[in-house]
Parts: structure tokens; sequence; C-alpha cells
């Protein structure tokens, strides 16, 4: 196994490619200065210069969402590094597998304040789900086959490796330590049977049940996902998802609910508060989904299937948790499924669903038309009327305009949907889109953007343009941070404090100083040959749609109420005033 | 409630013995807001590089759970044993006792480490320091009735713990 004595940066190389890592999204600086030489020297891997170290999170985020493969980062120390945590926060919160390499100051400098030198295991300690600080060549190749297994094993998330230049430089020889057993970490992947069994029965005797799925079944691949998806069928039993589960269960599936939660669909909030057996699948209990919790799905038994034991019991109490992976957990309960030939209460499912079909007869989703100003959620609805028949790939930035994206696109399979949900990260969507890009070459990649967040990363441009990477950047243009604004108007008086951007840029000329190519639309009618002009066009387009600066997106729970409180549009008469303790929420 | 009471627990978490291990267990507690009453730390197997870290915490059942799991997805944590739960176990702490005064003071303060089993451990004219190991609660006692009689320093070492019988942790 052992070789020839080669430096610690051609010891990480030869791991990375050991890893099958394709592509590395990173930028130089004095402490990794060695590592990009031995980059340069090789050709197995490609490297894309972002131009900002949170974005090369957010990119290899995009990457390893659309692929189910680890996202690689290298950065260099200090600033490179503390750059990075916004990225790295974000790919914890939503368990995306991401190996990050920093530079660090020569291991006889480390605490001395030398020169971009930030104690960056010690800052990224809360935002990683492992870090090392490697402090000798000999370690090297097996943390960095180490913090490959970490990243990609039980729930994923990002691992930090601190790489000291001297240890870069010194020798030492390389032994690939990929497939080997870890001393400590070892998480379960299969269920134990007998949790299975007693789920099953408490399925069996549902009368009004619900899935409830989330990014845990993307995390466990597009094969779970199927296995899943007839799973749901052959129960004929209603299926919603979380922000993150969107593509784990074909939207168009008369079975599918949509999204649920605080501006999920009025059917599928009403079904998670009137349900009787809630089967949670790879989803946590959100504080975005669960509203009030106290007054969270008060009548049903819930079952938990997560391969994570720190989530189960986190916020709301379980009665059935079942820790594993959710592949191997939908197999096993499919098997006791079809063994024990369940009958589900046809009777009791058929008045379910009648009721599930009066909340759907609400239309949550209407909003009033306009033939001369273009509402937001008409954009969408054009957007996805050109893209449906497509191989298509979304990301978001955060605000209103993600939102609606989740409501108005559907997905019909997995790894489409790229979105910053726990943290909620503007500036994510720009370089998770080209971190997609760079995956599917040959897809269809929107940015579906909100002109705030779009310039919180907005020289990524440069990233585009140097890789020629056709993204499509959506601006829904209302001049406002829209989702602020609507807080303020909801529950602040309407006192828009600082909530307007004065001072836009002009998106059609800015994309045309980056090189790129700028479209606007500023009519209903301009919309469909804007959009096909936009997917026509073979490199990176932006564009600019001038929406109703005022829309509110809706339906929406109000902060503090329970899930049958729902306000559906500006006009609904049931909203009560937000309450004390509503008002101190996020 | 149930739910609500707050429950004190001891647990036992064996780790790998690697820098910053004991960063990430103490960063745990206090991102996500949880109690530490008492926290020891040592190294209890060189060769195979193993540290205890003995933690004392408080919280409603649903967090004493979540501490334990939380604990037990820390990539250089082995076993995390909940010993208030898994007992029966013993609970033993160590402190130095530093007493300065003189004359009668001075005898009453030894007559009563005698009582408690505490050795003297230093001795000037004026001053003793006393070590005492036992529970808490005696430590607790022996403190106080040494507040009167001149207490100047207390040092303690927090709680170590271990099951009872055969069973390892």
């Amino acid at each position: 196994m052992a070789t020839e004595p080669i430096s610690g940066a051609e010891i990480i190389v030869k791991a990375l490619i050991d890893q099958g890592v394709e592509v590395i999204f990173g930028y130089p600086g004095g402490a990794v200065l060695p590592l990009y030489d031995a980059l340069f020297k090789q050709n197995k891997m490609r490297h894309i210069l972002v131009r900002h170290e949170q974005a090369a999170v957010h990119a290899a985020e995009g990457y390893a969402r659309s692929t189910g493969k680890v996202g690689v980062v290298l950065v260099t120390s200090g600033p490179g590094a503390t750059n990075a945590v916004t990225g790295l926060t974000d790919a914890l919160m939503d368990s995306i597998p991401i190996v990050c390499l920093t530079g660090q100051v020569p291991t006889h400098l480390i605490g001395n304040d030398a020169f971009q030198e930030a104690d960056t295991t010690g800052i990224t300690r809360p935002c990683t789900k492992h870090n090392y600080l490697v402090k000798s060549v000999e370690d090297l190749s097996r943390k960095v086959h180490e913090a490959f297994y970490v990243a990609r094993s039980g729930r994923p998330g990002p691992v930090l490796l601190d790489l000291p230049k001297d240890v870069q430089q010194a020798k030492y020889e390389y032994v690939n330590h990929a497939g080997q057993r870890h001393r400590t970490y070892n998480p379960a992947q299969k269920p134990d049977r007998s949790q299975v069994e007693r789920a099953v029965e408490l399925m069996a005797s549902a009368k009004r049940p619900l899935f409830y799925i989330g990014g845990g079944c993307i995390n466990s691949g597009p094969l779970a996902c199927k296995m899943l998806a007839d799973f749901i069928r052959l129960t004929g039993f209603p299926c919603t998802q979380t922000l993150m589960g969107l593509g784990a269960f074909p939207a168009s599936d008369p079975l599918s609910l949509g999204m649920v939660g605080m501006h999920g669909m009025f059917e599928s909030n009403h079904a998670m508060h009137d349900c009787d057996v809630m089967i949670n699948i790879g989803a946590r209990f959100d504080d975005r989904v669960t509203g009030r919790l106290n007054a969270f799905s008060p009548g049903s038994k819930k079952i938990h299937v997560d391969i994570d034991p720190s989530s189960i019991n986190k916020s709301v109490r379980v009665d059935i948790p079942v820790i594993g992976d959710v592949g191997h957990v939908v197999e096993e309960m499919m098997r006791i499924w079809k063994a024990r030939q369940v009958k589900v209460d046809h009777k009791a499912l058929a008045a379910w669903w009648d009721q599930i079909n009066q909340w759907r007869g609400r239309d949550c989703l209407k909003y009033k038309t306009s033939d001369t100003i273009i509402k937001p959620q008409f954009a969408l609805e054009r957007l996805h009327a050109a893209i449906k028949d497509k191989d298509f790939y979304i990301t978001t930035e955060v605000g209103q305009h993600q939102m609606w994206a989740a409501q108005f696109l559907k997905f019909e399979k997995p790894n489409r949907w790229m979105t910053s949900g726990g943290l909620g990260t503007m500036g994510y969507g720009l370089p998770a889109a080209y971190g997609v890009q760079v995956a599917h070459p040959n897809s269809l990649v929107i940015d579906v953007a909100g002109e705030a967040s779009i310039l919180m990363n907005i020289q990524e441009m440069a990233t585009l343009v140097q890789y020629r990477l056709p993204v499509k950047i959506f601006i829904m243009n209302n001049k406002w941070m829209g989702m602020v604004r609507q807080w303020q108007e909801l529950l602040h008086g309407g006192r828009y404090s600082e909530s307007y951007s004065d001072a836009l840029p002009d998106f059609v000329k800015l994309a045309e100083a980056f090189g790129a190519a700028g479209l606007r639309a500023e009519k209903p009618g301009d919309l469909d040959g804007v959009i096909k002009q936009m997917i026509d066009i073979k490199g990176p387009v932006m564009v600019d749609v001038c929406v109703d600066e005022k829309e509110n997106c809706f339906p929406m729970i109000p902060s503090g109420a329970p899930h049958n409180e729902m306000l559906l549009g500006p006009d609904d008469q049931s909203a009560k005033p937000v309450s004390e303790e509503g008002m101190v929420l996020v | 409630m149930k739910e609500m009471t707050i429950e004190r627990h001891t647990m036992s978490v064996l780790v790998d013995n690697e820098a910053g291990v004991l960063a990430r267990v103490i960063g745990l507690f206090s991102g996500r807001g949880y109690n530490i009453e008492s926290l020891t730390v040592a190294e209890v197997d060189a060769a195979k590089h193993l540290s205890r870290i003995t933690v004392v915490t408080s919280g409603t059942p649903m967090i004493i759970d979540q501490i334990k799991n939380q604990l037990q997805r820390l990539v250089p944590v082995h076993s995390v044993t909940d010993l208030t739960v898994e007992g029966p176990s013993l609970e033993r702490e160590m402190a130095l006792v530093k007493v300065v005064g003189s004359g009668e003071k001075r005898v009453e303060s030894l007559r009563i480490a005698d009582i408690f089993r505490a050795r003297v451990v230093d001795s000037t004219i004026e001053s003793f320091v006393f070590e005492m190991t036992g529970s808490t609660e005696k430590l607790n006692a022996f403190i106080n009735l040494m507040q009167p009689l001149g207490l100047a320093d207390v040092s303690r070492t927090g709680i170590v713990a271990m099951k009872r019988g055969t069973d390892r942790n």
C-alpha cells in the first residue's frame, strides 16, 4: 500500500482523487500555495475559481445536492476560512456533505497571531459536523479519507480539514484509507425491525393518515425516493413535503398535497393539524413546519424516521421513533406491509380524502391577476410552463421569491431543487446554481432570485462568465426586501424600516458589464418571450423581471398561530392579531 | 407535569483523547443552552488514547435525552452512559479546603475534620489544608461547618462517577 514519500499537498491531491473528487470550488492564498501547486500538476480534477469563499461552499452545496456526491471546497487561512463560515453553517443546517480544506499558518506559528491566522477549527467547531487540525503529515492521508467518510455517513454534513502550510510541504508516504471502518463513528443504517413493525401496525390502523417527508429522503438517494413513492402509492395515503423535501415525491401525483409549513399549502397544513397518524420520513419538525408547538397536530400519533437519533423528540414528542436510513426503513416497511397483507380502512380513508379535497378546493395559491403589472406568481407560472418538459434544476435565494418558487414550480424528481432551508442564506442561489451546472453541464439551471439576495453574491457573475456556465438568473425584482417588508406590514404597523433598496443597479447593464446577457420583462405580455430568449441564449443570462412591488406571499401561518388558522390572502377576514409570543418568533 | 420536571443526571462520556474534544463537548452544552453543574476530564487509558468526561447536568427528561443523543453523535465520542438511569452507580468528589485560624477554632476544625475523615495535607501554625473525598453532599456539609472556623479557600474536582458491580461503561 505504502509508496515513496511525497509532499503533504500531493498526499491530499491523491486522496481526493481516490475519493472520486471531480471538481473543487476554491480560491487560492498564501497558506494553500503548496496545494495549488499540486493541483496545477494534475489533470484529474477540475478547479473552479470562485470570487468569494462563501460562494465556494454554496457552489459545493449545489454540486452535492444535485449529485448526491460530496462537495469539495479549498480556501486559504484566516479570511478565506472565516468567509467560508456562512456556507459551512448553511451546509450543516441542511445536512449537505461537504469537505472544506482550509490552509493554516505553519504549525510553529499557530497561536502567534501570525499573518492571516485564525483559529479555524475553533471558529468552525459549532458549524461543522466535525473538523480536524492536521498537525502532522503522518496523519494526513488517514484524516482526509476520514473527512469524506464522516461528511457522507449518517446524517451528512460539512467537515473541515485545517492544513498548516508546513504539513502541506512535509514529505511522507501516501496510504489509501478509503473504505476503512471508523473507530467511533458508525451510524446505524438499518432500523430496529420491531420499531418498523410497530410503525406499520399504527399505519394500518389509521383513519386519517399523512406522510410528511423531508430532505432526509433526498439525502438517502433517488432509489430511496423511488421506493418511498412506491410505498406511498401502495398505502394510498396523502403525502406532504417540506421545503427541503420537494421532489422526493412527484408533485403531479394525486397523492401529493404539496409543501407544508408557514407558506405551505392550505390542504397540507390542515391535514397536518387534523391527521390521526403522521408518518414523518426524513424531516425534522422544523419550526417553519410545526408553527406553535403546543397546537401542532394535537390529535395524531407520530412515527418519526430519521438517521440522526438527536432529531427524535427534539421539539415534538413522537410515539414511534425509527432510527435508520430512509431507503432501508422504507424497504423494511414495504416488506412487512406486503407480508401482512395490510388492509387499510378504505371507508375512513375515503372520508379523509373527501375532507382533503374540500381543503384543496379552497385553491390556496389563487392570486389577483393583472394585465398591467407582472405578478410574481404569474412570472413563476410562465417560467414553469416553459421549463416543465425540460431537464431543469432550480436554485433560489432567500425570501418571498423562494417561497413562491416552492409553491409554483413543481418537482417530479429529487435533487432538482436547491434552496437554503435551515439557515435561510441570502446569496445562496447564484453560486449553488453554478455548482449544479458544473455537475450537469447540459441541463437547464435557473437561479430564481430576488433583487436584494442576488446582490449578496453578485461577484459570482464573473465565475459564470469565466467558465461559460450557462446559468439563468431569474430575478423577481420588486425593489423591496419582500419578506422583511411583508412582516413589517403584517406585524409592525407598516413601518418599513430599511427594507427598501434605493439605488438598485440596472441589472441588464450589470449582466453586460460582467460579460453575460441581460434581459428585462416589464409587462405581463413580455414574459413568455423573455423566458424563451433566456432559455435559448447559450451562455449565462440575467433576467430582470419587474414584478408587483406590494405583493405578499400567501397562504401564510402567522407567527405563533396553529396550522388551521392559515391566512389565505390579503383580504382574508379570519386574520387574528398576532400574540405577544408570536411577535418574538422569527 | 412530568415533562416539565427538572432532573439531575450524571453522564459518563468516553472520548478519544485528542485536541479539542473537551471544547466540542463544552461547546455543545453552551451552544444548545444545556446546563453543566459539574465537569471532570482526564485520560483513563493512555495506550488507547481514551479520556473520560464525567458531566453532571440538569433538564427535563426530553432535554436529558437530547443531551445524550447530541453527545453520542460527536465523532470522537465512543460511548455515553447515563449513570442516573443505568444505575446503581457511585459518585465521588474531592476537595482541598484551607482553614486559617488559631486557638479553639483551629482545634475545632481539626476535630470536625477527623469526624469527616478528612486528611490534613498541609499545615502551618495558623492554617490547615484538608483533603477530603466523598459525595457532593458530604463535601458541602464539611465546607459549611468550616465556614465559621476560618474557611479561606476551597478547590473541588467536580464529580467522578462509575457504575457499581461488574458492568463496564
